[in-house]
């Protein structure tokens, strides 16, 4: 892969997660723009460069992939949330130290499942 | 409940803020695209759902709520975290609606126009967010109590 692909990764990606990241930002109540925590950004700008080519099939694997990734997120989100209010850490510490339960549980799905 | 837009929540974040995320949203981009490329799309695939968005979010969500108690002259560093804890909470319904997006993609894709799959998958994303979001604050936010 080229520099100028990785560039474009980096662009895009960055673009659509601060276009979802606003959209979390101004709207309320703070639950509901919680939503947009879990947006397909990483997805939308990586789908369609990977279909464009490597082909539907190729990002069809990666989207399979994504479910147990999509799963770990929820467990990760689930682990921030109890992070926060039993154990009282804040966000930062929080979100930092829940991305263990995602590496786990992803992780170890590919391995279990899919290596 | 209703859903508001609180445009003035944009001049509380500053300029360094938006690039963090940009950054943030960029290098995971990268990293999922190189991960494809040296591994294979099995284990890339993965990272198209790391958490890119959350941990700036919460942290922001957290900073503003606790300022906005300092200048009415109270601490709000407990206010700040429960208001963190939300959004997380806000995440984890927004999981089942990506868990759907990528499903939608990977049964969709084979058989319909890309541009259409992703269209669809980003409706369903939203569509089931919104609509567990609105089942669990009709049952009081019972289902998802941290305690």
């Amino acid at each position: 892969m080229g520099a100028v692909q990785y560039i474009y990764r980096f662009v895009v990606g960055g673009f659509i997660v601060s276009l979802f990241a606003v959209a979390g930002d101004v709207l309320k109540p703070k639950s509901f723009a919680g939503l947009f925590g879990a947006a397909p950004s990483v997805a939308l700008a990586t789908l369609g460069l990977a279909i464009i080519l490597d082909g539907k099939a190729y990002a069809a694997l990666e989207a399979r992939s994504m479910v147990a990734g999509a799963v770990a997120l929820l467990l990760y989100s689930w682990a921030c949330m109890q992070l926060m209010v039993r154990y009282r850490l804040r966000a930062t510490a929080a979100s930092g130290a829940a991305v263990l339960v995602w590496l786990l549980f992803s992780l170890g799905t590919w391995a279990l499942i899919w290596r | 409940m209703i859903i508001q837009f609180d445009i003035s929540a944009l001049k509380r974040t500053r300029w360094y803020e938006y690039g963090i995320r940009f950054l943030l949203g960029g290098g995971i981009t990268v990293v999922a695209g190189f991960l494809a490329n040296r591994y294979g799309p099995i284990l890339g695939g993965l990272f198209l759902a790391f958490p890119a968005i959350f941990p700036a979010s919460a942290t922001l969500v957290e900073k503003h709520e606790t300022q906005k108690k300092h200048r009415a002259g109270m601490s709000g560093s407990n206010r700040g975290r429960l208001a963190a804890a939300l959004d997380s909470r806000g995440a984890i319904l927004g999981s089942l609606g990506l868990v759907c997006f990528a499903l939608t993609v990977w049964l969709l894709l084979p058989l319909r126009n890309a541009a259409v799959t992703l269209a669809i998958a980003l409706a369903v994303w939203m569509g089931i967010s919104i609509a567990i979001w609105s089942f669990e604050k009709r049952h009081r936010g019972h289902i998802l109590s941290p305690r």
